[in-house]
């Protein structure tokens, strides 16, 4: 197995998973295991089949291929679709687009959605206000929908799929749109369900929060697995831990100089050539002779790997 | 790593509904908008068939007078109210099962929400439909206390007109789930109206006897669901029991079943893309 992390049985597996769209095959057999208490990242460009892989969890695409199983402690594993509504019960879903409902406020969007799993009032209303102090959004109990700013919404939305106390929370880019503070509060409260025991997959386009909050990151890219692991190791793995960026004027015409030597590997985008390399004091030192360029060094990063494995170029289709 | 590749098994659009008790929570969901809204809702609800009715009935009526049915002289403010209660009843349910679930559906996506709980679409479709004759019954039963009030009819056959038009509500309600399952924009439920309730309206025997229309209308007008419901209706406003009245019911019996059938399919369609 290429994860060195020590597995646990795990509460969620998806097994073999395809699905083709007409001529465009979406998701290539694809499969990944959950842990308790695990957070799980898939990550990937545009059309990558991030979001197709979620629905297919969540039993709103039919798999052509393959089976998700939801595997409780204790209980008998539950099979995606036919063991659908059991299957929800336990899991709490963020989707990519609020679906939250504006002609209610905080506290009755918590208290609505509660029903939907059958719990009784009054079970939900003990839950109301330790959910709302989560959000961060006690004083915002009776405020309406309206009067919530977009990282207000986006806490509330994870609230709400807590309503139901849920083994594994399925978050579809849970911070897209949201400014530095608002991610930085959303990262937190994710990192304490983490604490808490529950498990996570998260989709996102932001390394930075696949770095700080994935325990393991599955990298996606035309419907299949690219790569699997910690994101640490996967970065020690496939990249050399140094990076030396270089821009301005003249620049490109160093990719093809001798200085390419002094990397293992060089790339171009842009205006910018990128060094990678085992040890960068060599480079560093020749670059010394080009003081009209700009450099940045910098250990190797989740960034890189990510550009590494899915490329660099803009798809236009996607 | 074994995996066991399942076959594919995309269940038919056309299977047998599948309704649990979670339709109830998601009624309830709508309740509770309803109810802050209810005053303004009520106006609108109940004030445009109320002016029709006070504008045909005794502005129109002092003109013709008195309607013959079937050999029987009825005057014409009972003869409208009795069939624009039903239309009524038609429009309360199209409105809110059109252009407020096309809300929920489609635009405040309040449907998804829904189904990332456990809740079936079955269930939700089923909320929304008897959602939507709910708040048709609410009408009508305000304008029928409008009309006890206004003496246009005391005759205790009304209390089984009651339960006729919930009925028709949900006929109504069913049919338009059909339109909102097919829609892209609120700009389709302009030719659902104009193309369908407007013309029910008028070869349904609500404004004038269907005996005035041309026979192939006639022949049209008679399979309606609009014309059930009046058919049903007006007899009891006159203190009699209707005749035909069970081929009358199956009628509307049909259409509600079978739309519904129809709009779940169509509801599942939308939702699998």
């Amino acid at each position: 197995m290429l994860s060195s992390v020590a597995a646990p049985a795990p509460i969620f597996s998806v097994r073999a998973l395809s699905k083709r769209f007409g001529e465009a095959q979406v998701v290539k057999d694809l499969s990944f295991d959950i842990a308790p208490g695990e957070c799980l990242g898939v990550i990937g460009p545009n059309g990558a089949g991030k979001t197709t892989t979620i629905r297919m969890c969540l039993g709103l695409t039919t798999p052509d291929s393959g089976q998700v199983l939801f595997k409780p402690q204790g209980a008998q594993p539950l099979s995606m679709p036919s063991d659908g509504l059991a299957i929800k019960a336990r899991l709490g879903i963020v989707s990519q687009f609020d679906s939250l409902d504006p002609d209610f406020s905080c506290a009755e969007n918590l208290l609505v959605f509660g029903r939907y799993f059958g719990l009784p009032d009054a079970l939900i209303k003990e839950r109301i206000p330790k959910l709302l102090e989560f959000a961060a959004l006690t004083s915002k109990a009776d405020a309406k929908l309206s009067e919530l700013s977009g990282g207000m919404k986006r806490r509330l939305s994870l609230a709400r799929a807590l309503v139901n106390d849920p083994d594994l929370l399925l978050l579809d880019e849970p911070t897209t749109g949201l400014d530095p503070q608002a991610r930085h509060l959303m990262w937190e409260r994710l990192q304490r369900l983490v604490q808490q025991g529950k498990s996570i997959l998260l989709t996102t386009h932001f390394m930075d929060e696949a770095e700080r909050l994935c325990n393991r990151l599955l990298v996606l890219d035309h419907g299949h697995k690219m790569c699997e692991g910690a994101p640490r190791e996967l970065i020690a793995q496939h990249l050399e831990p140094d990076v030396v960026e270089v821009y301005g004027t003249g620049a490109l015409a160093l990719a093809d100089s001798p200085l390419r030597a002094l990397a293992q590997r060089t790339e171009v985008s842009g205006e910018t050539v990128f060094f990678y390399t085992q040890d960068a004091k060599a480079l560093l030192t020749a670059l010394n002779d080009f003081p009209q360029l700009r450099t940045l060094h910098r250990p190797a990063n989740l960034e890189d790997l990510f550009l590494k494995l899915t490329g660099r170029q803009i798809r236009e289709d996607a | 790593m074994s995996a066991t590749a399942l076959p594919a098994r995309a269940p038919s659009i056309w299977r047998a509904p599948r309704i649990s008790a979670r339709w109830m929570p998601v009624f309830r969901r709508n309740l509770l908008v309803w109810r802050k809204l209810f005053v303004p809702s009520l106006v609108g609800n109940i004030a445009e068939p109320l002016i029709t009715l006070v504008a045909f009935g005794y502005g129109l009526g002092a003109l013709v007078g008195q309607v013959e049915l079937g050999g029987q002289a009825v005057p014409y403010i009972v003869f409208l109210a009795s069939g624009s209660i039903c239309m009524s009843a038609m429009n309360a349910a199209s409105f809110e099962a059109l252009y407020s679930a096309f809300s929920r559906m489609h635009v405040q996506r309040t449907w998804d929400g829904i189904m990332n709980a456990p809740v079936l679409l079955d269930d939700v479709v089923m909320a929304e439909m008897l959602w939507a004759a709910f708040k048709s019954l609410f009408t009508t039963t305000v304008i029928l206390a409008v009309m006890l009030i206004l003496g246009i009819s005391a005759s205790p056959w009304l209390l089984l007109a009651w339960p006729l038009l919930a009925l028709v509500g949900v006929v109504f309600a069913s049919i338009a789930l059909i339109f909102n399952a097919l829609a892209k924009g609120y700009d389709f439920f302009t030719y659902y109206f104009t193309l369908f309730l407007t013309p029910t309206m008028f070869l349904s025997g609500v404004f004038f006897p269907r005996e005035q229309l041309p026979g192939f209308m006639q022949a049209i007008a008679q399979w309606l669901p609009l014309t059930a419901a009046v058919e049903l209706v007006r007899p009891l406003f006159l203190g009699q029991l209707p005749a035909n009245g069970l081929q009358h019911l199956a009628v509307l019996v049909t259409y509600a079943v079978g739309g519904f059938w129809v709009a779940l399919a169509l509801t599942r369609k939308r939702f699998k893309a």
